[in-house]
This record gives structure tokens, C-alpha cells and sequence, in this order.
């Protein structure tokens, strides 16, 4: 089923895609003219796969739930914010914030991201292609984040349980983010990430891994100065 | 939050549909700033011409353009809107200090070959009422403004002009403004509102004025202005885009062959031609990107 932004409303493309007759067999839609719009996508909550031609705005495919959405483009800030599960694949690049304080599911972006990629990430699969920009990984909680470019600054700041895969340069880590051993459950998690972004395996070896040096979780009576 | 725009165009095949592109561009950023509007065009230069651009409080234009040609010789009035273009071979400073006893006159911006125009209300009015989409020339800033720092007036808005042929629109805020404001005053900088928009254009001007580049008084600016910010500043040769270290305010930049043109998202350049085979990036932060002649 094809849906014209530029002959059928926002609202009504997207209400449209919440609300599918679970009985019926349309389950592949394609979105056109997206122009940069807002909001596309958001809420979805069916095993449906959309395709979207074209460039998006903020937010796009953000709380998704079991859909599987593709742009062929670049998106804004946001794409697939809070996600709890599901997959949003991105052809392009995507904005600030990619998979912010997202619970689940897959995102895979082939070009770069900006700043704050997996800001506050609850568990999301989030796999670029590309380099991400500064600050991400920020408090990460917890998932995956898999960089096959470089990371900019402060990578990784107050991150709690999430795991960071590299392969490229890390400009600078944040605090209480630290490089750490891979041992063969986080190879093994990271080989499934790659074969899910179509990544070939080989390239666990070049990859480095970071995580939290737990320092930051309770009180240290040396910095009772600083309070 | 505020929107912001830009587009320098390169080839020439385009500049008659200037205007046209703005248009679109101020349209879609409305949503971003419902308060006022604001843009400069940048037009080919009129050698021992100068343009001022004047907000006027009247709608005597007749008998305004008449007291004026008795004090300057060869004056040509054009008027827009609430906004008069006023061009005379008579040099800056002697013609602002005649502006200066007409109360109900108020410069906007001069040089060369900029025109400014800036005016309360929605943004899809303003640029209605100026005709922007008639407009022409090889490159224009415009900016949507949601007021945070300074009250919803016409001397509020954007683009600020502080010099000749200069330009700046701003999303974000700076909290050093009054010091700063201060020490360009003493300088002899002379900046007439109290938005920080305005100190950071006088700190460009003063930039400039030190024989400085635009892009040394760009990247001289993230050591020296505090706060958040995405500039897109305009000169006669070109315009410039930086956003600063922290980078919260947005900035996507699209590139062809024809032209570049500079928003706060993508949305505002969806109506240009083949925006979707253009080169498409974010600005990186504490980075000044710059296009020009």
C-alpha cells in the first residue's frame, strides 16, 4: 500500500499505520514525499514493515513496537526515541539523539550519526555504520551501541551497564568510561550484531570494547570536599 | 527555539527565483517561531550607491521622501510594507546622522547591496506583506523568531545589521550579552536593542572593523560569547554558519552544484530543486563553514 505525504496528511498516514486490521494481509506500506516532516512512523505497533523514500524529520519511527521500518534517507533528531522493540534501518544519516532512551529492538544506520547517539539507551541494539558525533552513549543504562567509524568526544559519559563496540578512533572518553576486556559472551553478542547490520565477522578482531568503570555509583569520601 | 535560514546561491540561472526559495524556507520554520520574521537579501552592487533599509512608523511616505530630498541630493524611496529603501550616493555616516532627527524612522540595516526587513507577527504574513517571493539576488538569510531574551518587537527581530552590508540571525541565547554589550559600546560599536542578538552582530562588526576575517571573528566568538548558539551571519561576499562546542541548536546544511542552503531543518529545503541528490550534512560543532564569491 502506497501513502503520498503530499496528498494525504501526516496524521492521517500515521493513524492509518496505528491502526491496522490485524485480520487483514496488508502488512508492506511505502511512504513517499516524507520532506522532512516530523513524527513519521511514530507509534507503530504491528509486525508491519513500512519503507520510507525519502528524508525524515524529528522522531521518526519513535516508540515503535514490533515494526520494521526502513528510510531510504537521511533522518532528524530522534529516530526511533524510546523504541521497544522492532527494527528501524536507516540508509542515510541520522541526526542527534538516534535511539535516545530506547528499550529495545534494532537500529541500524549506514552513514553517520551527530552528537548524543544513544543518549540515556535502555537496552536498544543501536549499530553505525558510519562515526558518531560527541557525547554519545551519554548515561547509557543499558544494549549495545556497535561504531564502525569514530566516535567524537566524551564517548560513553556516566554510562551505567550498556556496551560500546568500536573500531575506529575515540576522540575522548567521559567520565567513569573505560576500555574493558571482550571476552566470548561479548564477542559473541557482538558477532550477532554484525550479522544483523550485514557486517562481516571478521571484523570482531578490529573492534575494541568500553564500558563503565563503576565509580560514579557510590559516594567516595575523598570528593566530600567537593559537596 | 527559533528558525533559521540561509541559501547562497552559485549559479546564476537562480537568482531571479531567490525570493521563491526564501519564501518556502521562512514558511515551513514558522512552526519554530510564530512571534516575528525577519530577512536580508543580498542583490548586486550598485558601485557609489548606497541602500538603507528604514522601518517607518508612518504611512506618509510621500511626504517623508519629500523632507528627505531636501536635505540629501538624489534620493530614491521605494516602499514596502512598513519598510522604506532608501538609495543615495550620500556616505553612511553623514546620512545616519540625518536619519537620526526623523523620530519616526528607525535603520534597519545598509550598504551596498544588502535590503533587510523585519516585522512582528506570523512569518507566513510577514513575508506576505514584504512580497518576499518577488525578491532576487545571489544570496538571503532569513529567521522565525520565538522571543526568549528581549520583548516581541520589531527592534527585537532578526537578522541584526551592525555594519555595512552585514548581517547575523541566531537560535539560541547567549548570557554574557550585557557585559559584552558594554564593553563593544565603549569601543564605539553602537547597538541599539537590549537582545543579545544584536551584541553578538556588534562583536562581528568590531571583528571585521580589526581588519579580522568573518571565520577568525566566528571562531574568536566561541571563546568570547557564552551561551548556546547556531549563527548564520551574511556578508556582501557570502555568508557563514557556526554552531557552538556544545551544538544543542540544530543546523542541517544541503549542497548542490546551484546553491547551498543552510536551515534549522530539513523540512525548510524539501521544496528545493534536486535537494534530494544534494550533499546533506550537519555543521560540526565549534566549526565555521563558510561559502562565498
Amino acid at each position: 500500500m502506497n501513502l503520498n505525504l503530499k496528498k494525504e496528511s501526516l496524521r492521517k498516514v500515521n493513524e492509518t499505520l496505528q491502526s491496522i486490521d490485524r485480520k487483514s494481509n496488508k502488512k508492506i506500506f511505502k511512504i513517499s514525499n516524507p520532506d522532512g516532516n516530523h513524527a513519521i512512523c511514530a507509534g507503530l505497533k504491528d509486525e508491519i514493515e513500512v519503507t520510507i523514500d525519502g528524508h525524515t524529520g524529528y522522531y521518526c519511527a519513535g516508540m515503535n513496537m514490533n515494526a520494521n521500518i526502513i528510510v531510504n534517507g537521511n533522518v532528524g533528531t530522534g529516530v526511533a526515541e524510546n523504541m521497544m522493540s522492532g527494527t528501524v534501518h536507516v540508509k542515510g544519516n541520522a541526526s542527534q539523539s538516534a535511539g535516545a532512551t530506547a528499550h529495545g529492538g534494532t537500529l541500524i544506520i549506514d552513514g553517520d550519526t551527530s552528537s548524543r547517539c544513544g543518549i540515556s539507551m535502555k537496552g536498544i541494539d543501536i549499530i553505525v555504520k558510519g562515526s558518531v558525533g560527541h557525547m554519545s552513549a551519554f548515561m547509557a543504562q543499558s544494549g549495545n551501541l556497535v561504531i564502525c567509524g569514530d566516535a567524537g568526544d566524551a564517548l560513553g559519559d556516566s554510562i551505567y551497564e550498556a556496551n560500546i563496540f568500536i573500531k575506529g578512533k575515540v576522540k575522548s572518553l567521559g567520565a567513569d568510561c573505560e576500555e574493558k576486556k571482550m571476552n566470548k559472551k561479548d564477542q559473541n553478542i557482538l558477532r550477532s550484531l554484525l550479522k544483523k547490520a550485514s557486517i562481516n565477522e571478521s571484523e570482531i578482531k578490529n573492534f575494541k570494547m568500553y564500558g563503565s568503570a563503576r565509580k560514579l555509583y557510590n559516594f567516595n569520601i575523598d570528593n566530600v570536599s567537593e559537596y | 527555539m527559533c528558525g533559521i535560514v540561509g541559501i547562497y546561491l552559485k549559479n546564476k540561472k537562480y537568482n531571479s527565483q531567490l525570493g521563491k526559495f526564501l519564501t518556502g524556507m521562512m514558511n515551513s520554520m514558522a512552526t519554530r517561531g510564530p512571534d516575528s520574521a525577519g530577512f536580508a537579501i543580498y542583490s548586486s552592487e550598485k558601485k557609489k550607491k548606497y541602500k538603507y533599509s528604514v522601518c517607518s512608523n508612518t504611512d506618509q511616505v510621500k511626504e517623508i521622501s519629500k523632507k528627505l530630498s531636501k536635505q540629501v541630493k538624489d534620493i530614491k524611496v521605494k516602499s514596502i510594507s512598513d519598510h522604506l529603501i532608501i538609495e543615495t550616493a550620500m556616505k553612511p555616516k553623514k546620512f545616519i546622522e540625518i536619519l537620526k532627527n526623523h523620530d519616526e524612522l528607525s535603520l534597519v540595516g545598509y550598504g551596498s547591496c544588502i535590503e533587510i526587513f523585519k516585522q512582528v507577527g506570523n512569518p507566513k504574513d510577514v513575508v506576505k506583506n514584504f512580497s518576499l517571493e518577488k525578491f532576487s539576488g545571489s544570496h538571503a538569510i532569513g529567521h522565525t523568531r520565538m522571543a526568549t531574551e528581549s520583548a516581541i518587537t520589531t527592534d527585537g527581530s532578526h537578522p541584526y545589521s551592525t555594519g555595512e552590508d552585514e548581517c547575523l540571525v541566531h537560535n539560541g541565547s547567549l548570557s554574557n550579552h550585557n557585559n559584552l554589550r558594554r564593553s563593544l559600546q565603549k569601543k564605539g560599536i553602537e547597538i541599539k536593542s537590549l537582545n543579545d542578538t544584536e551584541v553578538a552582530a556588534g562583536y562581528i562588526s568590531n571583528g571585521l572593523s580589526d581588519k579580522k576575517s568573518l571565520k577568525e571573528t566566528l571562531l574568536d566568538g566561541l571563546k568570547d560569547l557564552d551561551g548556546f548558539y547556531t549563527f548564520i551571519s551574511g556578508t556582501k561576499n557570502g555568508m557563514a554558519i557556526v554552531r557552538d562546542e556544545i551544538a544543542c541548536k540544530p543546523a542541517v546544511v544541503a549542497e548542490t552544484k546551484d546553491y547551498v542552503a543552510i536551515a534549522s531543518e530539513f523540512q525548510a529545503m524539501a521544496h528545493l530543486p534536486n535537494v534530494n541528490s544534494a550533499k546533506i550534512f550537519e555543521p560540526e560543532p565549534g566549526k565555521v563553514y563558510s561559502w562565498g564569491k
